[in-house]
């Protein structure tokens, strides 16, 4: 039974208060602090990224650039770019850290990621058919996704996957499978999707793979070559921490009834159930880009990330006094917990399909119609 | 881009032709090459005016001086224009107008900003306390039509009140140093001689150039200045007898503003009065129920606030601003407010008057709120 059946209205309706209190209160508390921490991230970012470059051109150094370049990429996209994408900086009114504004070195438009993931997956958190992260189209992540025969090729997508992530996620707006498999898409609406997509892609590949090889003169193959590691080492790294934050074998999914008359509180908890988060040093939460607090960022997306390992302590407590999970685990036990899933699931099982959650609503819905 | 001392502007237009390259932008896609060029010095930017402040004095006691030396992005200003200054204050940015009061001629290049601290006022308060040699601020270029015309006329009465001084004063200085032949009057009105910001400056220009007149008003009974009193159809008869001929420059607070312009009307000579408003805002008063106009500017649209978050408002308007979750989490309806104050439906808070970024589908308007939609 999902845990979610376990709560009474009154109950939903505290935890939401609960939660609502320690958002208020960090965002009471957000000044100076938070906006040295971001600008100097951000420095050292291009610092690494400016240097990576110049070390990749020179031989003997070359090693060291790709790992600063790997390292610049990483720090760009996850503590920066997606924490800036959310709006976790919007409060300073600073154009540069603003989600309207930020766009990150990775092939995806920040248009498309801004709806793909602040508002799909972030609203429609493991809702299958709404959260389109749930296997990205291409996977099967939940027993009650039905099990098709693509499905058997789980495991060697996943990897595929995890290679080309950033690629994948650009064209994660066109949802390929509704035209390869479902055939709910023509080629001519793919084509019109795909135009923008490509303006930006375009600019990456040539960015990395032509421009700073020329620019490198003889050194062009040694340039190229390590702008393919720094890309690579992004992409598993990014996609590692995400499949580790919402697929471990105990994180729930989420039938579509869910949604019916969602109060704030249901929405707390389903991003509660929906995530999971793993232990680590403060390096590791940086180079996660605090992803490694999953749940808290789910609870709170658009509060400074930094912040989450602060205020983890009280959201476990919340969860301890009502009973509910908080899915933990150190990186290890959680990519294996996941690899576990994915296995399994290629194959058929025998719950699929199944489990409406009732709602339970009393108060206010959450989302009104538009 | 960076200094605009003569011996370096060959090298910096040089530079500035290479960052501001095609290539240059295709290596630093997406971020663009400001965001690499601040590494190394703060002031530094391809586009932006940004301006170190070099100097900073407290002519009287509620009031600062900041001398700004811009970055090679800053185009001047004309004389009585102000530029949009931004400083950022525990985290948050802030922007703020202020005219510039020195003459355009000014051999330094430098801007010369005064702000007059108010009790209750944020900016101008940080500014007063907080402004130091070496800080970085951020400015617009100028902007406004209150400016002295190109082709400069005759005669020149120039009115200013409190702070209001700041914009003529830069007009009085420019017409110094452009020998201006015309007669010109500057009239000031402040509550007492020690409040008189660019007081001994303005003694000695009048002392130099025998066609300037300065007429200072004080409104505290004890102090002499040249007027007593506030404003007044008689005072300025008996003090300035050919008003009616002069071009007058305008600034000064709302009350003494109304009275100026309202003898203008009067006499119908009102096309000879230009003017600027400071305006302080107005302290709205937050009410429970739902007051005021909801104004789409951009899509020039005005509707009765009917209380419902402003999101929902727009689209009952017509319009289709855009928006993701609809609950206050994806950020995607965060669109500029021009102007008025909104509460935010999960905390309750209520939020700054003035310019910001809001999500408007958890802001619901107090009172006459202007969006950019
Ligand atoms: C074109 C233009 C040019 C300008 N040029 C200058 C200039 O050269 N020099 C200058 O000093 N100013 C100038 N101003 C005014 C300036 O832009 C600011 O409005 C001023 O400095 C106050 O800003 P602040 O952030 O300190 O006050 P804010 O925090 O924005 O408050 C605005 C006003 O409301 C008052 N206030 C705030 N809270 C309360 C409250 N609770 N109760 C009652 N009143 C309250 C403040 O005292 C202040 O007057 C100019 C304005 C414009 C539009
Ligand atoms: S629509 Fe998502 S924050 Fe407003």
């Amino acid at each position: 039974m999902s845990n979610f059946s376990k709560l009474s209205p009154k109950q939903f309706a505290a935890i939401g208060a609960e939660f609502d209190d320690i958002r208020n209160r960090v965002l009471a508390d957000l000044g100076e602090r938070d906006a040295n921490y971001i600008r100097t991230l951000v420095k050292r970012q291009r610092r690494l990224e400016v240097g990576g470059r110049v070390m990749m051109m020179i031989p003997p150094t070359w090693p060291l650039g790709v790992a600063a370049l790997s390292v610049s990429k990483i720090l760009d996209n996850m503590e920066i770019g997606h924490n800036v994408m959310h709006g976790q900086y919007d409060w300073m009114g600073d154009p540069t850290l603003n989600s309207k504004n930020f766009d990150w070195d990775s092939a995806d438009t920040a248009k498309n990621w801004k709806q793909t993931h602040n508002v799909e997956h972030h609203t429609y958190t493991n809702v299958l058919n709404r959260d389109h992260d749930v296997g990205y189209g291409l996977l099967r992540m939940s027993t009650q996704q039905k099990w098709e025969p693509r499905f058997l090729a789980n495991v060697p997508l996943t990897v595929i996957l995890h290679t080309f992530f950033q690629h994948f996620v650009a064209v994660q707006n066109l949802k390929l499978e509704e035209y390869l498999i479902y055939k709910t898409k023509t080629g001519a609406q793919l084509k019109e999707d795909f135009k923008p997509m490509w303006k930006k892609m375009r600019k990456q590949l040539a960015k990395d793979y032509v421009l700073f090889p020329v620019l490198a003169g003889p050194m062009a193959p040694l340039v190229f070559v390590g702008n393919v590691a720094a890309n690579l080492a992004r992409n598993v790294w990014a996609c590692a921490v995400i499949f580790n934050g919402h697929f471990p074998e105990d994180v729930e999914q989420f039938p579509e009834s869910v949604l019916e008359n969602e109060t704030r509180g249901h929405w707390y908890v389903r991003q509660l159930l929906g995530s999971a988060n793993f232990s680590g040093g403060r390096l590791m939460h940086i180079m996660s880009g605090n992803l490694s607090f999953q749940i808290e960022h789910h609870l709170f997306p658009d509060l400074p990330a930094h912040r989450y390992a602060e205020i983890a302590p009280e959201v476990r407590a919340i969860c301890e006094k009502y009973g509910l999970p908080y899915n933990t685990g150190t990186f290890l036990q959680q990519t294996l917990s996941t690899w576990k899933r994915i296995f399994k699931l290629s194959l058929p099982t025998r719950d699929a399909g199944r489990g409406r959650l009732e709602p339970v609503a009393e108060e206010v819905p959450l989302r009104m119609a538009a | 881009m960076i200094a605009t001392s003569p011996n370096t502007r060959f090298l910096s237009t040089g530079l500035r032709r290479v960052l501001g390259s095609r290539v240059v932008a295709a290596m630093t896609t997406p971020h663009g090459v400001d965001r690499y060029l601040e590494l190394f010095d703060p002031t530094w930017s391809v586009n932006e005016v940004r301006a170190e402040i070099t100097a900073v004095s407290h002519p009287t006691a509620d009031s600062v001086t900041l001398i700004l030396r811009p970055n090679g992005n800053w185009q001047g200003f004309r004389a009585g224009q102000f530029v949009r200054l931004t400083v950022e204050i525990d985290g948050v940015r802030r922007t703020r107008c202020y005219s510039p009061a020195n003459s355009v001629h000014a051999a330094d290049g430098k801007i010369e900003v005064t702000a007059k601290a108010h009790a209750g006022g944020f900016v101008s308060r940080f500014l007063r306390e907080q402004a130091r040699p070496g800080m970085v601020v951020t400015l617009s270029q100028a902007d406004g039509s209150f400016a002295l015309p190109e082709q400069r006329p005759g005669r020149v009465l120039l009115i200013s009140g409190g702070s209001g001084i700041t914009p003529v004063m830069a007009m009085l200085r420019t017409l110094c140093d452009e020998g201006h032949a015309g007669r010109i009057t500057f009239l000031h009105y402040c509550n007492a001689a020690k409040d008189l910001i660019y007081a001994e400056e303005l003694a000695e220009i009048a002392a130099r150039y025998p066609n300037v007149e300065l007429l200072r008003g004080f409104a505290a009974v004890e102090q002499c200045g040249e007027l007593q009193g506030l404003f007044n159809r008689e005072q300025l008869v008996t003090a300035v007898p050919d008003y009616a001929e002069a071009s007058t420059f305008l600034c000064g607070p709302p009350g003494m503003m109304k009275a100026v312009q309202q003898l203008w009307v009067e006499d119908g000579i009102a096309e000879r009065l230009h003017l600027e408003n400071f305006t302080a805002a107005p302290v709205v008063v937050d009410s429970a129920n739902a007051e005021g106009d909801v104004r789409f500017a951009r899509s020039e649209r005005l509707a009765a606030n009917n209380g419902a978050s402003l999101l929902d408002q727009a689209e009952a308007a017509g319009l289709r601003p855009e928006a993701g979750c609809r609950m206050g989490i994806c950020h995607t309806c965060t669109c500029r407010k021009l102007s008025g104050r909104v509460r935010d439906t999960r905390t309750g808070q209520l939020g700054e008057e003035g310019e910001e970024d809001i999500q408007i589908c958890v802001s619901v308007p107090v009172g006459t709120v202007t969006l950019d939609v």
